[in-house]
């Protein structure tokens, strides 16, 4: 795979040999564990691993979970209490799979900031790109299903919301709403057809992680410089990389277990800061929650969402161009699904030849102030929809428009990318060998 | 537009700190920030304390709030009251705890495996999670450091809760409300304690507070039965994980020790 010249599998043995011509297994193991990998990988390639072991971790926990867990909504809640009391290791499994969710989302943010700042989803890896995107939808999806599942304040409300945002497509809009609901508001069919969903999309998104694995094992990895391996000859290529294992293995586990301690001091010490207190109460049809909230990793597009209200001129504007039937209810959907779409456009959108941001000055600022625009949006999305609010999530939402739409396109055109190193090698020299006299001999890691 | 975009990050940001601590200061609802000795990570249970404040919640709470989640044997847990297994049956058969049982279709005395009794009230919410379902004191400065360091501080609502009327009353739709800070308005429940409503065992002087904070702690147990395990857990989980994290240093700084000497032109070992 890869493309990049490297040694393959070579069965020994006659069992080997016997295996190889039947069933090439251990020839596909062996070249995905021993994959050619740039070697000036810095630390944000770590969060591959992570977000694997997250769906793992949430598969594991999840199935013993469902092992105890009644859905109906007269005993949802009772049975994650009797989960939480009286099944042993109950309450650890449960919070690890809660607060796993919110590692999950860590994780996935960061992997995607780093494909964007390196330029990951530019050619030839728009497939790994896209079905990265897809994986991030599903686990929206996932998550969100999972959050109504215990059945609090919060789980009901939460499903209301967001399934009344289908009811805003126009025509087909409340039909859609009942079909996904099973029934005309959340209620038990909700919960029972949220469970089985919220089982079967996790093996989805494991097939889709083979394929996303499979595209960029093709491609070969992007690294911090953007720059190709050498596929010239095979002593260029392996001036240019090491095998996956053991230098990525190790230094990923590393990473890893460094990771696992943080999340192990939030599962034992704070399980519920990433939760919200209604959540404790059992789902209450009759009474509404002063806040409805959405867990902190839907905050940025929940704001989005948001931002379009009927007051900003474009949403009026749209709304009499077609007649009334783009409102601003729908306008704040089609926003908020249309800043993942512009997000999965980007390897089209960006129109610059240097991959890597680390050459690209005038990008690099764009960047960071996509970065803070994002945590901008998530503070918005947490306060309530009245003063000052809707104006800051309104200028976030722009400038993450703007970010895809306007910025990466124009930037390609405009600016003036800085002398990129000809070959991975000779960064990693520069990094760690001798030139400047500093920097490689006291830095003890890959990281920049 | 680079600088204005600048110029509304900054004030963006601006406004986010500044609102944020008139959210804090203004809001409606006052939280006490009370020390409890379960906060934080090391914070583990007075064993005294939570039996003192099952005595206030049997004696006075029980009137009207129900514990529908709990097991009355969970009081004889590790971690727990630490009642032993022939008080749990004497505390069930002093308070005449009955439950419905529906294969009888009659009332039954409960057995330690039945659960604490649900509300009599139905507008008084059962009290299982109670310290679970609502926020703490959330500051300092509305920054929410507090829930991050000592845990979500329900414990800190129930205890401001029972502590913190304003003693003004008002009457509406024929019912009388009571005026409390903590709740941020009126609400039904008369003020539930006062000085000697109950007569410790231990001799601690059964004050309002005390008995608010005894009572608070208790609760906080019934919500979160597995705290000191859960913590325990976490100790031993961080540590674990930061030992195999150091040993993979090691390993990964040696792995890569010759590539990085090849690096600097040195041959590899």
């Amino acid at each position: 795979m890869s493309g990049i010249p490297h040694d393959h599998y070579e069965p020994k043995s006659n069992a080997e040999k016997w295996l190889h011509r039947r069933l090439p297994i251990v020839s596909l193991m062996y070249d995905t564990l021993m994959i050619p990998t740039p070697k000036n990988l810095n630390w944000m390639w770590i969060w591959g691993i992570v977000l694997t072991v997250c769906l793992v971790m949430q598969i594991v926990t999840g199935i013993i979970l469902v092992m105890h867990y009644t859905p109906h909504v007269d005993m949802a809640f009772a049975s994650v209490e009797h989960i939480m009391r009286n099944v042993n290791g109950g309450w650890a499994i449960r919070y690890i799979h809660q607060n796993g969710a919110s590692l999950f989302f860590i994780a996935v943010y960061l992997h995607i900031f780093r494909g964007l700042y390196y330029g990951s989803y530019k050619a030839p890896r728009e497939i790994t790109w896209i079905i990265g995107m897809l994986i991030y939808l599903m686990m929206m999806g996932t998550a969100f299903m999972g959050y109504v599942l215990p059945w609090g304040q919060m789980s009901f409300w939460g499903a209301t919301v967001i399934t009344g945002l289908f009811g805003a497509i126009p025509f087909v809009g409340d039909a859609i709403q009942t079909w996904l609901l099973g029934g005309p508001a959340v209620d038990n069919a909700t919960l029972n057809r949220f469970l089985s969903l919220h089982y079967l999309l996790p093996f989805v998104i494991l097939g889709l992680v083979i394929l996303h694995i499979w595209a960029f094992h093709t491609t070969g990895n992007n690294n911090p410089t953007g720059v190709e391996v050498r596929r010239t000859s095979k002593k260029d290529a392996e001036a240019d990389t090491l095998p996956f294992w053991p230098y990525f293995v190790i230094k990923d586990l590393f990473a890893l277990a460094v990771i696992m301690a943080a999340f192990f001091a939030i599962v034992g010490f704070m399980p519920n800061f990433l939760g919200h207190p209604d959540n404790y109460i059992e789902a209450n049809p009759l009474v509404t929650p002063a806040f409805i909230v959405p867990e902190w990793y839907f905050l940025p597009f929940y704001a989005i969402l948001r931002a379009f209200d009927g007051e900003v001129w474009l949403v009026i504007l749209v709304d009499f161009l077609t007649a009334g039937i783009v409102d601003a209810k729908f306008f704040g959907v089609l926003a908020m699904f249309g800043a993942i779409v512009v997000m999965a456009l980007a390897p089209w959108l960006d129109t610059s030849s240097v991959r890597s941001g680390r050459y690209r000055p005038m990008f690099k600022w764009w960047f960071w102030i996509f970065i803070v625009n994002f945590f901008v949006l998530m503070w918005a999305g947490a306060m309530p929809a009245e003063g000052i609010y809707p104006y800051i999530a309104l200028v976030g939402s722009a400038y993450w428009f703007a970010y895809f739409l306007v910025i990466l396109p124009l930037l390609g055109v405009i600016e003036k990318p800085l002398a990129q190193p000809a070959t991975i090698e000779e960064d990693f020299n520069a990094h760690y060998g001798k030139t400047g006299g500093q920097g490689g001999a006291t830095a003890p890691t890959p990281a920049e | 537009m680079l600088r204005k975009l600048i110029i509304n990050t900054a004030m963006a940001a601006v406004l986010a700190l500044s609102s944020g601590v008139a959210f804090a200061a203004g809001g409606e609802r006052y939280v006490e920030n009370y020390a409890f000795p379960h906060e934080g990570p090391f914070g583990r249970f007075d064993q005294t304390q939570l039996q003192r404040g099952l005595q206030v919640y049997t004696q006075v709470c029980a009137a009207c709030h129900g514990l529908r989640y709990v097991p009355l044997r969970t009081l004889s847990d590790e971690g727990g009251p630490g009642l032993s297994e022939e008080e749990v049956r004497a505390y069930i058969e002093q308070n005449y705890i009955e439950v419905y049982d529906a294969e009888l279709q009659d009332w039954r005395a409960a057995t330690p495996n039945d659960h604490f009794p649900q509300s009599s009230m139905e507008n008084a919410p059962d009290l299982s999670l109670m310290t679970k379902a609502r926020a703490g004191f959330t500051g300092p400065y509305g920054l929410a450091l507090n829930p991050l360091f000592k845990g979500m501080g329900g414990s800190e609502y129930v205890a401001s809760l029972l502590t913190h009327y304003t003693g003004s009353e008002k009457e509406e739709f024929g019912a009388i409300l009571y005026g409390n800070e903590t709740y941020g308005g009126y609400f039904a429940m008369s003020p539930p304690l006062w000085d000697g409503a109950v007569e410790y065992g231990d001799g601690t002087e059964a004050t309002v507070e005390q008995m608010a904070l005894d009572v608070a702690s208790f609760l906080t147990w019934t919500a979160e039965p597995k705290l000191m395990a859960r913590k325990q857990m976490g100790f031993t989980a961080v540590l674990m994980l930061s030992l195999l994290a150091v040993l993979l240093y090691l390993s990964n700084k040696r792995l890569w020790a010759p590539v990085k000497a090849r690096a600097k032109g040195y041959p590899a070992e």
